[in-house]
């Protein structure tokens, strides 16, 4: 075991898949000679070369229209999009083609492309670059949709996306490249479509995903102290979903709390909610809690944007008022 | 030419013009539904792109698709059984109209949103560039498409990156109802192609010889290295932009000009004039299209509709879930 | 042979259209592409063309008349053909109803107008009105509808044949939940037979009923802390008596005058008293770990708070570096927030050395069990009017007993006796922890 960061999981994922198959490559804005705008692939260039590191203009239409060309033609690529606020440059390509292309064809189409995005704010960056889109994606039928919030999740999740041969939205966060975590040495994958309970409790069911995990951690670290006792259940895969683990937790608990970074309205905890409600009906013991962004774009002021965005505390008290 | 060259590309224009009248007629009894836009008047294009193209060549285009799919050598039948949505279409009922395909043929569609293929176009290039394949992608699109982002995007980047695509412009004078003098800047298209230091040229689309010989000639000279080029077809098309479309933006007068000089009567006159084939050597081809589509309708009659697993099927290569 | 022509689908979206010409009449010749009649649609006016050659035998519907697609319009016959009209079945496909569009009178039309009802609620006077609300309570109650609880409480209700409507509900807006029904009995528990003996009714006092109550989490989770302290710390305790006239005088002078709100406490005066003294002791402030010892560089006390079912204990942080009054009010915001349930993180977290107050109860003194992993803790008895000696006379005077319990491993009852003779400066000499 080794502790890394969540940067350097992925950046490990990257580099022992392209070594391991030659079909992988990796196309995005500054990937090459800036070595990736979150240093995720600083060093690959010297290493593996322009053709297989390339840098593209800014048009994400047409990086990500590549992807898929290349990827129907025998390759492998990971594409980049700098942030996910940038993929609605490119919502037709991902939704539209990306996801659809392998149904409308009855499956003479092999896309085996990832598409790499990094989401969140708090670095006040203002609101056109500090969303988290994340729902809208795991919408769209043909997709799928992972969002790792541990580094090893995130260095086994993203080879499981490269090997797939199915197109993956690998979902990061902008703000948790430096969170650190312990990651098996070896090679290990870890599957698509399967949640995970990354902490047992016996009082709430918290469900989960990408940073607010880490969030949760220590939310639940509080309410130790208090004699509440939280399980964790991280989701890791937005579609397709695995509610079963959450399912197995809400009918120990009969209680839930939805934490993501996303809007409330529409979101994925409203999904994950709903499910709660259809498959677990009889196991209610109180509504409900979302946790999740004011519904506000997000501001620059930093402490606006603070209150804005979902926080520990947040969770304890949703998990409280849970409990009541 | 051979001959026998010759006639296979006169079998195929009048085997898309009767698929395509047949298409027509199929629609208003209600048995094609969405979207169908014909090829009629354009079959000189797609016949002579794919007679001028080697087999490891990609091929992709917009929605207007049915010719490409006949001259690849999808049977006619198949892409009827397509249009009525059946099980034995080539993509299982799935795709209709606009998303005929045969990967094996390297024809990769059939694609509905305006110039969205174009960087796919750019990808399918750039694999074959990383894998030093000797092959070119013909990227077909309409001169209306010349004008979103995609065309921009994808040309730029083929460009900058020397990839071995030939941009096929069918220039058949009108986007939907728009002609591109109300749409673009540069009317001329061939002019856009300067904008991106592409080599640019232009074809009469009414000519299959002439549009076989250019677009064999664009090949070559991309498959030796020099990056992507630009071509401009002048052609037309003799419906509207799809069924339903009551063509206010054009005079019947001028649609009638361009039907007397269209590209199977000419096609016609020099196979006769050149001594390629006599009278009654044409009529038996013609019979032998519209006799072959018949067929292709009676099986796509008689053919099953999908399962309703199929609603289900194809949706990932790793089928995880339900709906 | 007789051809009939049909609505042509001219639109995807196209479910009908209206006949607005005829261009070709009946009886004359038509070649097949010949325009035959002007359809309009939603989106514009279309020319038909005749798919069949010949002459047009019969108009099967009339100008202006709306049509569905694929129903019959017209018959074309090959010239020299007589048309029969009976021959020619016309296809349908889907409805054929055929109607003139301005003549349109829709069949069999069902009266669907509502008369508006008769108000009666203003017949009736306000009087009755009341009346009716007033009844509205006792009629529900009966009804389960009613009652408020949780999906998992009536499943529960139900597999017990627990009657809701006699339980009371804890949660929210007294939502019956899970807990409160683990509380009732279920209806088919047999009485216990009592074992027939002789009693002397006058005599015999009956013993309550035990009570069974589950332990509340935070109770179980404080357990299971003083449990391990107790167990595996190996501590020492030391009383010490503080002359408690100079700061209960000063107090008193401080307090003059304020609202409730900011009065200083007693307890507020101890933990100046401690984070100052600590300030010499730093063992006493410090952590043990395996072989390892953490002095601690900031001097946060923390202060032990009764809540429901359990304690917490609250933390004034830098508390060496605090005025008495700012050290007070600070208490009071903090127990405000466990009050009202909205305690934060840093409220809780982070204490070096705890005090444990029973001042307000009548207590001589008291040890308190050491919070892992801190050195030390101090328990703070009444301050009490106590006999003392003086110069070798009685007199009576004001004292408070304060005992600390200390870890072993860690200190030393010699360190541990001149922290708490170190405490007494600043108790009895209180101006220092303005």
């Amino acid at each position: 075991m080794a502790i890394i960061t969540m940067r350097e999981a992925i950046s490990q994922a990257l580099w022992e898949e392209m070594e391991r198959d030659p079909k992988v490559f990796i196309i995005g804005e500054e990937v090459g000679v800036w070595g990736g705008t979150y240093a995720v692939t600083k060093g690959f260039l010297d290493h593996c070369g322009p053709e297989r590191i390339r840098d593209a203009p800014i048009a994400e239409a047409a990086i990500i229209g590549a992807a898929i060309g290349s990827a129907l033609n025998g390759m492998r690529p990971v594409a980049e999009l700098m942030t996910i606020n940038f993929a609605f440059v490119a919502m037709d390509h991902i939704v539209n083609e990306t996801a659809k292309l392998h149904y409308m064809f009855n499956g003479q189409f092999r896309l085996p492309l990832v598409i790499r995005a990094p989401g969140g704010g708090g670095r006040q960056l203002a609101a056109t670059h500090s969303q988290t889109p994340d729902a809208i994606f795991a919408h769209f039928p043909g997709l799928k949709v992972v969002a790792p919030g541990t580094p090893e999740d995130a260095k086994g999740l993203l080879k499981s996306a490269i090997r797939s041969e199915d197109p993956v939205l690998y979902i990061e966060n902008a703000t948790v490249y430096q969170q650190r975590g312990e990651v098996p040495d070896g090679e290990f994958t870890i599957p698509i479509g399967k949640s995970k309970v990354q902490r047992e409790g016996k009082d709430v069911t918290l469900v989960t995903y990408s940073k607010m995990v880490s969030y949760s951690m220590q939310a639940a670290a509080l309410l130790e102290k208090e004699g509440i006792d939280v399980e964790i259940v991280d989701l890791r895969t937005l579609r397709p979903l695995d509610m079963e683990p959450v399912i197995e937790s809400f009918k120990k608990t009969n209680r839930a709390v939805i934490a993501e970074e996303g809007w409330k309205s529409f979101g994925v905890g409203a999904e994950i909610a709903a499910r709660i409600y259809e498959e677990a009906f009889d196991y209610l013991d109180a509504p409900i809690k979302r946790v999740a962004q004011k519904e506000v774009p997000l501001p620059y002021n930093r402490r606006l944007e603070q209150l804005a965005l979902p926080q520990v505390e947040d969770i304890v008290n949703a998990v409280k008022e849970v409990l009541k | 030419m051979e001959k026998s060259e010759h006639l296979e590309l006169y079998r195929q224009m009048v085997l898309i013009r009767r698929l395509e009248e047949t298409a027509a007629e199929l629609y208003q009894k209600g048995e094609i539904g969405g979207f169908l836009h014909l090829y009629i008047g354009q079959e000189a294009v797609s016949t002579g792109i794919i007679a001028a193209r080697q087999p490891q060549d990609h091929v992709i285009t917009a929605y207007r698709d049915h010719g490409v799919a006949i001259n690849v050598g999808i049977p006619s039948k198949v892409v009827m059984a397509e249009l009525l949505g059946k099980a034995t279409g080539c993509s299982g009922g799935k795709g209709g109209s606009m998303h005929m395909a045969d990967v094996k043929k390297h024809f990769w569609g059939g694609h509905a949103i305006v110039g969205a293929h174009m960087p796919i176009a750019t990808g399918l290039a750039l694999a074959d560039h990383m894998e030093k394949r000797n092959a070119v992608t013909i990227c077909m699109f309409g001169e209306g498409a010349t004008n979103i982002g995609f065309f921009h995007e994808a040309v730029n980047m083929s460009k900058t990156w020397g990839l071995p695509v030939l941009w096929v412009c069918e220039n058949n004078r009108y986007g939907m109802g728009t002609s591109p003098e109300r749409a673009s800047a540069v009317s001329e298209i061939i002019q856009k192609a300067c904008g991106y230091g592409m080599r640019a040229y232009d074809v009469d689309g009414m000519d299959v010889i002439a549009v076989k010989n250019m677009v064999s000639e664009r090949l070559e000279d991309i498959r030796a290295g020099n990056g992507p080029q630009f071509l401009e077809v002048c052609t037309y098309r003799f419906r509207g932009h799809s069924m339903g479309d009551p063509e206010r933006y054009r005079t019947k007068e001028e649609v009638q000009k361009f039907i007397e000089k269209g590209p199977i009567d000419n096609y016609r006159k020099f196979l006769l004039a050149e001594h390629i084939s006599d009278e009654a050597g044409l009529v038996e081809i013609e019979k032998q299209a519209a006799d072959e589509i018949v067929a292709g309708v009676k099986f796509a009659h008689e053919s099953p509709e999908p399962e309703d697993e199929a609603l289900f099927e194809n949706i990932y290569v790793e089928d995880v879930e339900r709906g | 042979m007789a051809n009939t022509v049909e609505m042509p689908k001219l639109g995807f979206d196209m479910a009908e259209g209206k006949l607005v010409k005829w261009v070709k009449g009946e009886n004359e010749k038509i070649e097949k592409g010949d325009v035959l009649a002007e359809i309009e649609t939603d989106k514009a006016t279309v020319e038909v063309e005749s798919p069949f050659g010949g002459v047009v035998a019969k108009h099967l519907v009339g100008e202006n008349s709306m049509v569905p697609v694929g129903s019959p319009i017209a018959v074309v016959i090959d010239e020299g053909e007589t048309f029969d009209q009976n021959a020619v079945a016309p296809k349908k496909s889907g409805s054929s109803e055929v109607m003139a569009a301005d003549q349109v009178k829709p069949e069999g039309e069902k009266v669907t107008q509502v008369e508006p009802k008769k108000e009666k609620v203003s017949e009736v006077g306000s009087q009755a009105l009341i009346e009716n609300v007033e009844k509205e309570p006792s009629e529900t109650q009966d009804t389960t509808e009613m009652i408020k609880a949780s999906p998992l409480a009536k499943r529960i209700a139900k597999e017990k044949g627990i009657d809701l409507s006699n339980i009371p509900g804890s949660g929210p807006g007294e939502r019956i939940v899970k807990r409160d029904l683990e509380k009732a009995k279920a209806p088919d528990i047999k009485a216990e037979v009592q074992p027939k003996i002789k009693a002397e009714p006058s005599l015999q006092k009956t013993s309550g009923k035990d009570e069974v109550i589950e332990i509340s989490r935070l109770r179980a989770a404080i357990g299971k802390r003083m449990l391990e302290s107790h167990q595996t710390i190996p501590y020492f305790t030391i009383t010490h008596s503080y002359n408690a006239e100079a700061f209960t005088t000063l107090r008193k002078e401080l307090n003059e005058g304020s609202t409730d709100e900011a009065k200083i406490s007693v307890n507020d005066f101890f933990i100046r008293a401690a984070a100052l003294a600590l300030v010499d002791f730093p063992n006493l402030n410090a952590s043990i770990s395996g072989s390892q010892l953490t002095r601690h560089g900031a001097i946060n006390i923390g202060v032990a708070v009764a809540v429901e079912n359990g304690l917490l204990t609250i933390v004034v942080k830098n508390a060496d570096q605090k005025t008495l009054p700012e050290v007070s009010r600070e208490m009071k915001e903090m127990a405000a927030r466990v009050r009202d349930g909205k305690v934060r993180n840093d409220d809780i977290e982070g204490s070096t050395f705890t005090i444990s107050n029973l001042g307000m109860f009548d207590v001589e003194d008291f040890t308190a069990i050491i919070n892992p992993p801190e050195a030390a803790i101090l328990a703070i008895g009444s301050a009490m009017q106590v006999p003392v000696v003086k110069n070798g006379t009685l007199s009576v005077g004001w004292r408070v007993k304060a005992t600390l319990s200390a870890d072993h491993r860690i200190t030393d009852g010699a360190e541990a006796a001149r922290f708490m003779q170190h405490m007494a400066l600043f108790l009895e000499q209180p101006w220092r922890l303005l």
